[in-house]
Formats: C-alpha cells, sequence, structure tokens
C-alpha cells in the first residue's frame, strides 16, 4: 500500500510506546530508519490493522493523548492510511486527538449515577477544577453502579495507573484528586487488605451463601492464584469437556437450554452448533466483554473475582465450536478486570491451560484480550469484529450473521461473559440438572444488577422464575420513609414498570409478554424523589452521544429525539409527543442495529406506562429550571 | 482465451406487491424490483447511497422494504431475495419509514441540489423543518482548498460512497475516511488536513459517486454561486480521452461552449465511472484560445 504522510515526527516517548508493543521496526518499510539494504528489497509491509486499536491504547496510555506524529508512526508500522486510523482514533471516547492533561477524571452522569447525585460531584468539580473537557469529563456508565455516584480517574504514564472513586462526595472528589497519586499498580491481580477500591465481592451481598452457581467463587478464591481456583473446582468442566468431546458438549449446551445473557437471548447451544458446522476456517471465538448498558456490572464482577472461570468457560466454548483462537473484548472501562484477565490468562498459558497443547489433550488454544476504549456500541456483536480488526466500531449489516462470516471474515462465536460461565454448571451438574432451574424457558439462575435507591446494591443470582418483588425485597426495598416510583428494567435499551407490576416473574418469556425486557439484567429502582424527566433526558443523551452515526435513523433520530424531549422537559406538547413517537418508530423499524432500534424503548415505556408528561400527571414536571 | 461460464443461477419465486415473479438466487431486492427486473411495473425505490459501482453500505435506509417475517424493515440496495419472500414496496411501514428518514436528512442536511429529495419529499408528504427552527444541523462552510474540486459538507449525508470510491473499492488512495461518532462523525483527511496536503491524487472519482452534490468541480461550484448553472442548457458529449492508451470514456458537459464538469459513464468497461486526474480536470486545453481568436 502506497502512504502518504505529512511531516509529522513522533516524540521518543511516544515512538518509545509503540515499539513497546510491536517491537523496534525491522526495515524502513516498516517506519525503521532508511539502510542500504532496504534499497534492494522492495518488501511491501503486510498490514497489520488489527493491531491499530492496541497500538493507539499505547500512545495514548503513554503520553495521554495521540499526536499527528504518534498517529503516523502507528500508521507506518502497521501500514494503515493515516486517514483512516485518524477516523478509527477519533470514534472511542477515551482518546483525545488533542493535547490534554496525562490525568483525566472520567466522572459518570448515567442514569445510576445520576439517581444517586452525579450533578452535586460535576458542580464541586466545575467550581474548583474549571469546566469539563480537559483534566475532567462526563462519561456513561462506568459499571460502578452499585457504589455510585462514582469516578474513575485514568492516569498516562510508564506504567499508567487508574483508580476508582466511589460512593464519594464532592468534595472528597476534589480532594482525592488535587492530591491525585497514582493508586493502583499493575500488581493488582488479588484482593489486597488496605486497598483503595474495595473487593469484587463488595458488589456480591450474597456473597458466601452456599446456594449461588455463578457468584459461588466470589469472596471465596483469590483471584490470582491457580491453585486456589483449581482447589474449589475449578478446570474440572474443562477435563470433563475432554472426556465428552465437542459433539457432546454442544448437545449438553444444546439441552441444557442456555439463552445467550447479553441481551439477546438467543440458544446458545444453536449458536454452537451452527459455527461448528461451518466448513471454513478458521473459526474464532470472541468474548463480549464490553458491558456498556448503563446500570450493568455483572460481567465486571465475575471477571474481577472469578477471572480463572471465564478463562476456562473460553476454553471450552472454543473447544467446542473448534476455535484455536479466542478474542476477550474488555471494555476499556474496567482497569481492574483487564489487570487480572491479563493475570490469569498468562498463568493459564504458563501452567498449560491454554496454548500449544491444553492440559496434554492436543488440542491447542489461546485467548488475546483486547481491550475498549469507550464506545457503548462495540458490544453490538457485529461492531465488536470491527473494532478488533482496527476498523471503527461500527456494526456490520445481517445477514451474514457472525456464524457465517463474523471476525475476520471466518466463522465466529460471539458470547457474553455471563453466558460462557453459565457452560461450567452445564457440564459439571449435567444439561438436565441445569434446566431443571429456573422455568421452562428459562433455565437456569440469571445474574440481576441491583441499582439505585436500593438499601444493598449489587449483584444478585436468582433461578428463573422469582418476580421482581422477590427481587427487591431481597435487596432491601427502598430506602426507609421512600416509595417506590418505578423500575428501568434492561438499563437504557430497556422499559420501565410500575410499581403495581411487581409480581412480573422475572424470566425471558415473562418480562417480554409484561412488554418490558430483561436485557442484559439491570434493575434500576427509582423513589419517589427520582426527576423522572431528567433519566430519560439522559437516556436520550446517552443514545445521542454513543450512536455511531452509520445509520441515519439513528444517528439524526436520537438528536432529534433528544431535542424533542429537552422541549417537553420545559412544556407539555402532545405535537412533540407525536414527533417522538414517529421518530421513534422510524429508528425501531429502519435503523442497521439494536442501539438505533432499541433507542425509543426507554422513553416510549415512561410515556405510556409511567404517564410521563401526561398532562394528568403534574408531578412529572417537578424541574422546570430553565437549561 | 476463453471466459468461462458463470454457474447458471437458480431462480427462487417471490412476491413483491401481491404479485409472484422469478428472480435469480443471489439478486437484490432493489435490482429484482428495477427497471430490468421482472416486476411489472416500475417500483422506483428511492436511493441515496447505493452506488452502481459501488458495494451497497445501506446507511442511508431510504430503501427500505417491508420483507414478511422480518422484525424490522430491510435495505433493498443490498438484502438478496429468498426463496418465499414476500416484500412490500410501498406499504404503510414502509411509507412511514422513507418519509422520516427524508425528513431527518432533510432537517440536518442541506438537500438543494440532491437529485431528486424534493419530488420523493412530495411523494411521502415529508416535511423536514416540522422539527423546529432549532434543529442541530451539520450546517457548515465549504472547504476550498484546492482549484479543483469543492467539499461542501453542509450537504453531506455521510453515505459513506466518496470514501469507498477512495479506498478500497477504486482508487486506493485512502485520502479521506469517516472520522468522529454520531452526529458528529464528518468525512475528513487526517487531522482535518486540507487536500493539498493529504494523499487526495485529485481523480476525481469521490465527486463521480457523490449523490448529494457536496462534493463538486469547482467550476460548476463557482458558477452556482454566480447563478449561472443551468443543466437545461449543457450539452453532453462522450468521447475518448486522449491522454493515454487506456482508452478511458469521457463524458464532457458543456455550458455556452464551456467544458464545466467531465464525467464517465458508469457502464463503461475500461473506467466504470472511474478517471484519473488528466481525465477528470485537464480539460482547459481543449478550450484555450489563443487572445483575439474567440468569438
Amino acid at each position: 500500500m502506497d502512504l502518504r504522510f505529512r511531516d509529522a515526527e513522533p516524540s521518543d516517548e511516544e515512538r518509545a510506546a509503540v515499539d513497546a508493543l510491536l517491537g523496534p521496526p525491522a526495515t524502513a518499510w516498516e517506519g525503521g530508519l532508511r539502510t542500504d539494504e532496504d534499497l534492494r528489497v522492495a518488501a511491501a509491509a503486510e498490514s497489520r490493522r488489527d493491531l491499530l486499536l492496541p497500538a493507539l491504547h499505547a500512545v495514548n496510555d503513554r503520553v495521554g493523548w495521540i499526536s499527528e506524529g504518534a498517529l503516523d508512526y502507528i500508521c507506518r508500522r502497521l501500514t494503515v492510511p493515516p486517514a483512516e486510523a485518524y477516523g478509527v482514533a477519533t470514534f472511542y471516547s477515551l482518546f483525545s486527538v488533542t493535547p490534554r492533561p496525562a490525568r483525566v477524571l472520567h466522572v459518570c452522569t448515567d442514569l445510576v449515577c445520576q439517581a444517586k447525585g452525579a450533578a452535586g460531584l460535576c458542580a464541586s468539580l466545575e467550581e474548583r477544577l474549571g469546566p469539563p473537557g480537559s483534566s475532567w469529563q462526563h462519561s456513561p456508565c462506568l459499571g460502578l453502579c452499585e457504589r455510585a455516584p462514582a469516578a474513575l480517574a485514568l492516569q498516562a504514564g510508564d506504567p499508567p495507573s487508574s483508580a476508582v472513586h466511589g460512593p464519594v462526595t464532592g468534595p472528597d472528589l476534589v480532594a482525592a484528586e488535587l492530591a491525585a497519586t497514582p493508586e493502583t499498580g499493575p500488581a493488582d491481580v488479588s484482593e489486597t487488605p488496605g486497598s483503595a477500591e474495595p473487593p469484587a465481592e463488595a458488589a456480591v451481598p450474597q456473597a458466601g451463601d452456599p446456594g449461588l452457581v455463578l457468584l459461588r467463587r466470589i469472596g471465596v478464591v483469590d483471584p490470582g492464584d491457580l491453585d486456589d481456583y483449581r482447589a474449589n473446582g475449578g478446570y474440572a468442566a474443562l477435563r470433563r469437556a475432554f472426556e465428552i468431546g465437542p459433539a457432546a458438549i454442544i448437545r449438553e449446551v444444546l439441552d441444557s437450554g442456555l439463552v445467550g445473557r447479553g441481551g439477546a437471548a438467543f440458544p446458545t447451544g444453536r449458536k454452537w452448533e451452527a459455527t461448528a458446522r461451518q466448513p471454513d476456517h478458521p473459526h474464532y471465538l470472541v468474548c463480549n466483554a464490553d458491558e456498556s448498558e448503563p446500570g450493568t456490572f455483572k460481567d465486571r464482577v465475575i471477571m474481577e473475582g472469578d477471572p480463572f472461570a471465564l478463562v476456562e468457560a473460553m476454553t471450552i466454548a472454543g473447544y467446542a465450536t473448534g476455535c484455536h483462537k479466542g478474542y476477550l473484548y474488555i471494555r476499556g472501562e474496567y482497569p481492574r478486570a483487564i489487570r487480572r484477565l491479563t493475570h490469569a490468562i498468562e498463568t493459564a498459558r504458563s501452567r498449560g491451560l491454554l496454548g500449544a497443547d491444553v492440559m496434554g489433550q492436543g488440542y491447542a488454544f489461546d485467548i488475546e484480550l483486547r481491550r475498549g476504549a469507550g464506545a457503548y456500541i462495540c458490544g453490538e456483536e457485529t461492531a465488536i469484529f470491527n473494532s478488533i480488526e482496527g476498523q471503527r466500531g461500527e456494526p456490520r449489516s445481517k445477514p451474514p450473521f457472525p456464524v457465517e462470516k463474523g471476525l475476520f471474515g471466518k466463522p465466529t462465536v460471539v458470547n457474553n461473559v455471563e453466558t460462557l460461565v453459565n457452560v461450567l454448571p452445564i457440564l459439571l451438574g449435567g444439561a438436565p440438572a441445569y434446566a431443571a432451574i429456573g422455568t421452562g424457558s428459562s433455565t437456569g439462575t440469571k445474574l440481576f444488577c441491583l441499582s439505585g435507591n436500593v438499601r444493598r446494591p449489587g449483584i444478585y443470582e436468582l433461578p428463573f422464575g422469582a418476580t421482581l418483588r422477590d427481587l427487591l425485597t431481597l435487596a432491601g426495598g427502598v430506602p426507609e420513609g421512600r416509595t417506590l416510583r418505578a423500575v428501568l428494567l434492561g438499563g437504557a435499551a430497556g422499559a420501565f414498570v410500575r410499581p403495581d407490576e411487581l409480581d412480573i416473574p422475572l424470566t425471558f418469556e415473562g418480562t417480554r409478554a409484561a412488554g418490558t425486557t430483561l436485557g442484559s439484567g439491570v434493575v434500576l429502582v427509582l423513589d419517589d424523589g427520582a426527576d423522572l424527566v431528567k433519566i430519560l433526558l439522559r437516556i436520550a443523551e446517552f443514545f445521542r452521544d454513543e450512536s455511531c452515526g452509520q445509520c441515519v435513523p439513528c444517528r439524526v433520530g436520537t438528536v432529534r429525539q433528544e431535542e424533542a424531549l429537552i422541549r417537553l422537559s420545559k412544556r407539555p406538547d402532545s405535537g412533540d409527543l407525536a414527533l417522538l413517537r414517529e421518530v421513534g418508530r422510524a429508528m425501531r423499524d429502519a435503523s442497521i442495529c439494536g442501539l438505533g432500534q432499541t433507542a425509543w424503548n426507554a422513553v416510549e415505556s415512561a410515556i405510556d406506562r409511567l404517564g410521563v408528561f401526561s398532562p394528568a400527571s403534574p408531578s412529572t414536571f417537578p424541574s422546570t429550571e430553565a437549561k | 482465451m476463453t471466459i468461462p461460464l458463470r454457474p447458471p443461477r437458480r431462480l427462487v419465486d417471490i412476491t413483491v406487491d401481491g404479485e409472484e415473479v422469478r428472480v435469480a438466487e443471489g439478486t437484490t431486492i432493489l435490482d429484482a424490483c428495477g427497471d430490468s427486473g421482472p416486476c411489472s411495473g416500475k417500483k422506483d425505490i428511492p436511493t441515496l447511497c447505493y452506488g452502481d459501482t459501488l458495494t451497497p453500505k445501506n446507511a442511508c435506509r431510504v430503501c427500505m422494504v417491508e420483507v414478511e417475517g422480518s422484525r424490522t424493515l430491510v435495505p433493498a440496495c443490498s438484502r438478496r431475495v429468498e426463496q418465499g419472500m414476500v416484500i412490500s414496496t410501498d406499504s404503510e411501514r414502509v411509507r412511514h419509514s422513507r418519509k422520516l428518514v427524508l425528513e431527518l436528512l432533510g432537517s440536518s442536511t442541506d438537500l438543494s441540489t440532491t437529485p431528486r429529495a424534493e419530488e420523493w419529499m412530495e411523494r411521502y408528504g415529508a416535511d423536514p423543518a416540522r422539527f423546529g427552527p432549532d434543529a442541530a444541523t451539520v450546517e457548515q462552510p465549504p472547504k476550498v482548498d484546492n482549484d479543483l474540486y469543492v467539499r461542501d459538507y453542509g450537504k453531506c449525508i455521510m453515505c459513506y460512497k466518496c470514501v469507498d470510491a477512495c479506498g478500497e473499492q477504486w482508487q486506493n488512495t485512502f485520502a479521506i475516511a469517516v472520522a468522529g461518532r454520531g452526529f458528529d462523525s464528518h468525512i475528513s483527511t487526517e487531522f482535518d488536513a486540507p487536500l493539498t496536503d493529504s494523499a487526495c491524487v485529485y481523480c476525481g472519482n469521490c465527486v463521480e459517486v457523490c449523490p448529494t452534490g457536496a462534493l463538486s468541480f469547482k467550476t460548476e461550484f463557482d458558477m452556482r454561486a454566480a447563478g449561472t448553472w443551468d443543466e437545461s442548457r449543457q450539452t453532453q458529449t462522450t468521447t475518448i480521452c486522449a491522454y493515454c492508451g487506456v482508452g478511458c470514456n469521457v463524458t464532457l458537459h458543456v455550458q455556452d461552449n464551456e467544458i464545466v464538469k467531465v464525467t464517465s459513464p458508469h457502464d463503461n468497461p475500461v473506467t466504470h465511472g472511474n478517471l484519473c486526474i488528466k481525465g477528470r480536470f485537464g480539460f482547459q486545453h481543449v478550450q484555450n484560445v489563443p487572445t483575439g481568436q474567440k468569438d
């Protein structure tokens, strides 16, 4: 490829950061110094486009932003046109192509944190540090919902570091930021007493309960210790998998009735079977850990508390579907989960549980961890392929489906973290025992992310079939003296339910029959103090921010939806309500992917089920402050 | 030399707006409904991001049709027919979606030079003004940074065609790409550098495929600004480019005896609508008449 560059040169630090990832350049063809030897051979470098995102991370981690010199150097090293690399770098919200401080504080202003006082945090920060945009900025959901309101500080350097605050008050956050010292070193793979960030099990109120299945090891095993994991039943499922072979594993998963836990609820066994059957090779496994649905933090807790379980489950999935390579795509806002999984993968590899000969069974499988960079859309099952391949994280048009043409155009199975770890109990206890839990069409147990105005927020594990009331009771209900106003099920792409609908069974079929959705398991509880209109505005802002911009209904529709909601928040207008419905319907009908198709769900349910903006309910206009 | 015959394509039965027809497997719905398709009566499905020389990107969503059994509408330009497919090209749902897409585009983008936009707006009853005077737009000054063509991104609907034509589908120059995200996404060189500093080779193949006039010849841009651009007074003459031996067909658009624009026939087997800087923009010498000899 014939590339043209401008005259920008990388700084020594930027060059070192890229070389640390890619190694020193072999020839002048890929960014090295020109030698006489280079003039004799015309060795056109092969494009290594899929390393673009890791290389951008390398520079952003070291310097805090990506300069033109750094971008050009990356492009020379990987043989990628600079215009395209610029398009990729500007796609992700964690990257900056303009100078900014090395330390940036990301303050979550999303649904849960907003309900818990994020506005106060922002006001304090603005007073002391100035307006958002440079040293601190607003962020979509950070997945720290049980600790809301929360913030994440990312500090560039060698090595980069991070710090998590939550729950935190405005003055405390300002004080912590002004004192800013890198808090978490790279060695944070085990729980260390006295560490600034609470251990993973702090998010699991049921921790230690013997009835738990998916969460049973959280708080019990040391997440940094493979031997501890094995002593607690780890790698027994993989051993069983090798005993029964790929076809029998798929049969077990089919019989178990397991369906995907990421939100779409597609039968996992059918996906595996379809991938395994594809004649085209290689096959790829992608674990979707880009958990970004506002209010969702279950995958983070699993990855932080029981990382080896995910490594084992991915190995089983890879074996069953004929993959030799698995990609684990974790959102960039989860530094601790990334550290722990990196450690778990390295440990498993050094102990022969990953690599050329897994467990001495002659099966080769390895996992590559890829880090997202701030884009909700990359959790879409085809956008995740583009992101891994080094393209902009835009969803692809289906068909063809991933099982036929997925990552690198090859048959690919994509599963959510929670879906994968369900495979362990299925193999250990057998499909019939697993299918006996839950209801006929929703089998097994489900993780629910309780947040908002509840006494004990956190991740709860319940068999399918429990009602919303059971779950709220378990979490202690709303705080003393408060009454329940609404529950948002399924996150920003989900739907609201009323306090008189708490007997909805929490199953895929039950929620569907009630006109709502389980989605990724978000249960955001709002009491009578919550400002529903503000919540709706935040949902609209979220979709407008996170739309990739590829298709018109979503790119412009999400903007028009937000504009109409802002107008409605100031004065009721039946014309704007009608407009919302029409735009919402077009987004649902004509958008390429699930983001646009669901961007109107929550707003619609708030209007229809909660009566927000209805003239009969004046209480829905509690705040009339001018914007 | 023998050209191997392609294996015969199976025919599939589909129903379009109640009419049962047979088309070759692998045909897109758009082709099946188009002029050369088997359907009686022209369906005239509107398209914007579809290009006859490009792989469909299906980003504009104006060609959506209803397929029985599908949860959402499907893009006619890229969805291929399947046995038993039942398609509605003009149902209420389809018309609603097209109306809204045109309204969303019309309210955010300047469609004044988009061929047929006005006709479609009228056909579907689209009223872009109903989003109010404060609706966000992509309005911005045109980028005039070279003498050959102008980028007026206030007219850009983000169809991706220029990026595809510049990149791997035709020119392999990769001077431009989509940058940013969501409503802020835009076509850009690296770090928004001027074209003259970019990898651009001025083949103008992006101008050739632009469906809205966001990309135009500098001559056309200047004449529009002066109010002298008048397509009814223009003639089009297709000839062969005289610069080299490839034999590209060039179509000269002439107004008042001056070449004002050069295109190439999309069905020309040599060019598929593409030219190089010489064929596209190197026409001035034709009209350099010595002073005094001009009429």
